[in-house]
């Protein structure tokens, strides 16, 4: 039926280490909230029938390559949609093994809510500790801790509260966390799924849906500062058609903040003004657009524009640089190795970078920086400081997570090696009173 | 919820736009794969988008396999034309004929035919960059799909060595030889093409919509009965996919609800006749869209193994 009213989206990563439940939590997710389809059941059942046992493996759900499922394991980001009448969901199931970390990055990244698992008889594991470290670098407003295979500890909430508090020893110190919630359940049973459980009366929380359906997503998109990555100018060079001829738009999304007609705007990095003459949807001008729309700008003044530039609002202004320092994580086999040449991806242009330095690792264990090591290697996480050949426009990535983010490509076989999030400019970019203002 | 706040289509749209305007602007010779089939119905609308006023910067191919629906090829071509796009076609037919494909003797579907036809395509046009309209939520190994799907230099995908895909950073980046297959759609459900194709009022090929057409039942499913063999000088293109003796045909109100080819799509008996009318059959459906494809029930790994070998 149509909806009527609006109908948001949240999208959510689970994370844990290797058994701790994440794909038998996911599969209740779909099962319970009568999200699977019969042909889907059916395929479980067969597949259990050759695996033999007989019960229906949930996490045959998730687990979509031949490998996995002999295995067992994970092995990559596997997506699944489902939807209430409340809400729709984007899951992406993120694997727990050390040697994956790069692909729960890689989930986590767009994620409004990380749902980290423990298991109750384990308690907090290093891939714990890594987990919801990792969910606060990237920024990851909500994060649930899922307390699972609470059947195995008998429903103790002396247990539940030991490891709430073994996580409360150390969440303070990853400041950016503001809304952490605990629930215990039991993935394979379905308590606390779905259903509250009968087994946890003194668990006065939501079940696990029940949580993702009301919890408030405030925007995650930075509303304050106009900042548009120009993407493609459109100039449809029509010869017959003279307002097409002399159209000259530029396509983009917007990466921050709301933009209107007639607003003063300035191209960076060459500093030229201009304002805001025409905002272009599908067939219809608008009166103002916000972020993340994608449109297409059409300024008052034929001022030089191509992809890769930035185009902002006069008010809070950005960093724009060429020596920037960078969290990254390393995603790749190769270490990374100071003084090596990469091409660096933030927002819509690509360019050449150098590290300059290695300034730290984290030890993900303490959250301590270990200064200089001599690399980083496969799922580290560490302080650069990079050097690009032409300067970037940027915002620290706590400020925007569009605008302070890049990722790094190895040179040659074009791998994605690092995930980069940019310390926040010292200083916003100075205008220079002489700068050419038509 | 202030003002300022997307809804559910509307953030799957602009995501879909932003990824095909990465793509008009990394790479040289780029190409949209169009079927006629719902899911390039909305790519096409989200290329008009993306890109209007200007021409869309993109020529469209479509990889027959000779066993279309002829409603899907009507529409196909008259929607290319009124967005003034550049329709390419090859067929398998052209592929077994230059040695690119080989039939197995027996199998009578060419859903694996494709591949090698596509490839071919490819080559010949030298492709970079292949837009698609592929969904995760279709199908398990699909799941595991990126927007940016990174082929090598024999069109192969590489399940466990993907490049990872953080925020809105897609890596462009092929050399010489290889090509990337993009999918703007890949986050958007079943659902919400549909309610994307009612908001948008797109047109969709009629047999989307209820008709009575003759089937028979074969593979536990609704096949639709091939058109006639016509011209006898040639062989008949659907040896062994006509109904044998045991197969009775039945005249049903049925449609489509996923497109594959005549032979293996399966027809589902259903009286919706309008958009909302197929919205509210999803809604209440139990069996998935692609339960109604022969091809994919092949084996628990059938889409993994095609997709390996550089399958769509």
């Amino acid at each position: 039926m149509p909806h009527p009213h609006p109908i948001e989206l949240l999208r959510f990563n689970t994370c844990g280490s290797v058994d701790d439940g994440k794909s038998t939590l996911i599969g209740r997710l779909l099962y319970d909230s009568k999200n699977l389809m019969e042909d889907q059941i059916e395929a479980l059942e067969r597949s259990a029938d050759i695996t033999g046992g007989g019960q229906i493996n949930l996490a045959n759900l998730t687990d979509g390559l031949r490998a996995e499922r002999e295995q067992g394991i994970t092995i990559d980001v596997a997506y699944r949609y489902f939807a209430t009448p409340r809400r729709k969901f984007i899951v992406a199931d993120t694997p727990g093994h050390v040697q994956y970390t790069r692909n729960m990055v890689t989930g986590a990244s767009t994620a409004n809510l990380s749902i980290v698992l423990v298991d109750a008889r384990q308690g907090v594991i290093e891939q714990s500790r890594r987990h919801t470290y990792l969910a606060a670098l990237l920024g990851i407003p909500h994060i649930v801790i899922a307390v699972n295979k609470m059947d195995l500890v008998g429903w103790s909430e002396e247990r539940f509260l030991e490891i709430r508090d073994e996580f409360e020893k150390f969440l303070p110190r990853l400041d950016t966390l503001r809304d952490v919630k605990f629930i215990p359940m039991s993935a394979l049973n379905g308590d606390n799924v779905v259903d509250p459980s009968k087994h946890t009366p003194w668990y006065q929380g939501p079940a696990l849906l029940g949580h993702l359906e009301t919890v408030h997503i405030a925007s995650d998109w930075n509303m304050s500062a106009f900042r548009f990555p120009v993407q493609w100018v459109n100039r449809p060079n029509n010869p017959t058609d003279q307002n097409l001829h002399d159209f000259r738009g530029l396509s983009g999304q917007i990466a921050g903040g709301l933009v209107r007609k007639g607003q003063p705007v300035i191209v960076l990095p060459s500093g030229l003004r201009s304002s805001i003459k025409e905002i272009w949807t599908h067939q219809s001008a608008v009166e103002e657009a916000f972020c993340p729309q994608s449109v297409t700008l059409c300024l008052e003044h034929d001022v030089d524009v191509s992809r890769g530039d930035m185009i902002v609002g006069f008010e809070n202004l950005p960093g724009m640089g060429s020596d920037l320092q960078a969290r990254v994580c390393w995603m790749h086999q190769r270490p990374l190795q100071p003084g090596k040449k990469y091409f660096l991806k933030h927002s819509t242009q690509t360019v050449q970078a150098v590290i300059t330095s290695l300034e730290s690792r984290i030890n993900i264990s303490t959250f301590e920086p270990e200064p200089h090591p001599p690399e980083l290697t496969i799922n580290d996480i560490g302080v650069i400081r990079i050097k690009t050949a032409k300067p970037l426009v940027f915002d620290g990535y706590n400020t925007n997570r569009l605008t302070g983010s890049f990722i790094l490509i190895e040179q040659g076989t074009n791998a994605t090696v690092a995930a980069g999030m940019l310390t926040a400019p010292g200083a916003a970019v100075k205008l220079d009173d002489n700068d050419f203002a038509i | 919820m202030n003002s300022y706040h997307l809804d559910h289509l509307q953030y799957l749209e602009t995501e879909a736009i932003h990824v095909m305007r990465e793509v008009a602007a990394e790479f040289e010779r780029p190409v949209l794969l169009f079927s006629g089939g719902k899911d390039s119905i909305c790519l096409l609308r989200l290329a008009e988008k993306a890109f209007l006023p200007s021409d869309l910067p993109m020529p469209f191919l479509n990889i027959e396999t000779g066993h279309e629906f002829p409603e899907l090829l009507e529409f196909r071509d008259r929607r290319a034309a009124q967005l003034g796009a550049k329709l390419l076609v090859r067929t398998v037919d052209d592929a077994i004929a230059k040695g690119l494909a080989m039939p197995k003797p027996g199998v009578v579907s060419r859903n694996q035919l494709q591949t090698p036809a596509l490839l071919g395509a490819i080559e010949e046009f030298h492709f970079d960059c292949c837009i698609g309209g592929a969904r995760r939520d279709e199908e398990k190994a699909r799941a595991k799909e990126r927007f940016f799907s990174f082929r090598d230099g024999f069109g192969q995908w590489d399940p466990k060595n993907q490049r990872p895909e953080i925020w809105n950073l897609y890596n462009a980046r092929v050399n010489q030889g290889e090509n990337m297959r993009v999918f703007p759609l890949s986050n958007w459900t079943e659902m919400d093409v549909w309610e994307y194709i009612k908001r948008e009022q797109l047109e969709v090929p009629n047999i989307y919509f209820s008709h009575t057409r003759d089937c028979f039942r074969r593979g536990g499913q609704w096949t639709p009965l091939p058109p006639d063999h016509t011209d006898t000088t040639k062989p008949d293109p659907y040896a062994g996919a006509r109904p044998k003796p045991n197969e009775p045909i039945k005249k049903l109100v049925v449609r489509v609800r996923t497109i594959a080819d005549m032979i293996s799509t399966g027809m589902i008996e259903s009286p919706a006749e309008s958009v909302d009318d197929i919205i509210a059959e999803i809604a209440a459906a139990r069996v998935t869209e692609r339960g109604t494809r022969a091809d994919d029930r092949a084996s628990e790994a059938a889409m993994e193994d095609r997709k390996k070998a550089g399958y769509f």
